[in-house]
């Protein structure tokens, strides 16, 4: 649900980092705080366990510039991914504009993948959001690793509507920019169609 | 598909802001703000370059959101009212509309009681403004207020956005 507001020219919409536990998604918000200038960012906030696996969510405000006079502003949240914090991840995409899946390319968490993938469709469908429909990108992360499964194959699995899928390495930055990119072009597109 | 845009126009912001800054001034207030429930601010009134207020909102956002599944947990509908004791200042948390949360943070200048009376009228208020937002915003999806700014965004503009 963007946020206009025609007073102080501003539009907000919410981005959110879906995905199993430990597959990237902090490490994809973190590479975005430090690679974006002071002014366009602000206060990276993180509800995390000791351990630092989420145990809320993470959230990042972006400012992206203007756009026909209009201050364009993305709110990023990523969810918990271990399966027992369901009830939060709920909560988190309420209101969604786009979702980034984030996969993690090791053999031996595609069954991890897939599952979250169900989950993520089920919650959606929860807020009256259709994964069919809504702006999404699918990033194969960790792609840096020794056992990863193959990207043609990892498409054939995770593939739902032939989204724009991007292979990652959150930790060095290799794909998360492009990720970001092109699930906020389809938010901004879905809002010229409206 | 998606849940309608939540679309403010000037006049409305207008209403809020001075709702919200009367409030703040009855109640003795630091700092009042007005937030969506997705965690976004829309408007505010008082003290607030002392506090970051995107954090805030979203921080508050997750907090009513928390506790709203904890209401639905225990069988209530909602616990409408929370509040946060401090050393020195305290919060005020309540939901104005079903949509907006608002926040009221205080010091010992004031009181709760204070804070929950003004909070009660205000809210009343704030309500009325909400249902002429939620009427334009119905007839403005239709056309006939706002020509939308983005209908006319080019691929060229959504690229300068990220510096292409
Ligand atoms: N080798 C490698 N490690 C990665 C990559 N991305 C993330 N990691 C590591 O994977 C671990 C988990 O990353 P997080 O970003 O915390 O994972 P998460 O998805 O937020 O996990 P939850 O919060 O539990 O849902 C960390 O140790 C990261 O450094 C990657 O591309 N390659
Ligand atoms: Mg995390």
């Amino acid at each position: 649900m963007t946020f206009i507001n025609y007073a102080s020219k501003e539009i907000n919409c919410k981005i959110v980092f879906y995905g199993p536990g430990l597959c990237g998604k902090t490490t994809n918000l973190q590479y975005i705080y430090n690679k974006t200038a002071p002014e366009s960012k602000g206060k990276m906030i993180s509800l995390a366990t000791e351990a630092d696996r989420t145990l809320f969510f993470d959230f990042l405000p972006l400012d992206l510039g203007s756009i026909r006079g209009f201050t364009t502003r993305f709110h990023l949240y990523t969810v918990p991914g271990q399966v027992f914090y369901d009830a939060s991840r709920k909560l988190i995409l309420k209101g969604v504009d786009g979702v980034v899946f984030v996969a993690d390319s090791q053999e031996e968490r595609m069954e991890a993948n897939i599952e979250s993938i169900r989950n993520l469709e089920q919650n959606l469908k929860e807020h009256g959001f259709d994964l069919a429909t809504i702006p999404y990108a699918l990033q194969f992360n960790k792609r840096d690793l020794p056992s990863v499964v193959p990207v043609e194959e990892m498409y054939r699995t995770l593939n739902y509507k032939r989204e724009p899928t991007f292979e990652a390495v959150a930790t060095t930055g290799v794909g998360v920019f492009d990720t970001l990119k092109s699930v906020a072009k389809q938010i901004l597109i879905e809002l010229k169609k409206r | 598909m998606c849940a309608a845009d939540f679309v403010l126009y000037e006049e409305e912001f207008k209403h809020l802001e001075e709702a919200l800054r009367r409030l703040r001034q009855e109640a003795n207030a630091k700092a009042v703000f007005l937030i969506d429930k997705n965690g976004q601010q829309i408007a505010s009134a008082g003290e607030t370059e002392q506090f970051d207020t995107t954090s805030l909102a979203s921080l508050t956002a997750g907090n009513v959101a928390a506790t709203d599944g904890l209401a639905k947990l225990i069988g209530e509908r909602e616990f409408s009212v929370l509040f946060h004791e401090g050393q020195q200042d305290h919060i005020h948390i309540s939901i104005v509309a079903k949509r907006a949360i608002l926040v009221v943070i205080f010091d010992d200048r004031s009181s709760l009681g204070l804070v929950r009376l003004r909070v009660k009228r205000a809210s009343v208020e704030l309500e009325k403004i909400f249902e002429v937002m939620m009427q334009k915003g119905e007839r403005g999806a239709q056309g006939s207020i706002h020509a939308s700014p983005f209908s006319e965004i080019t691929d060229d503009d959504i690229d300068a956005l990220f510096g292409e």
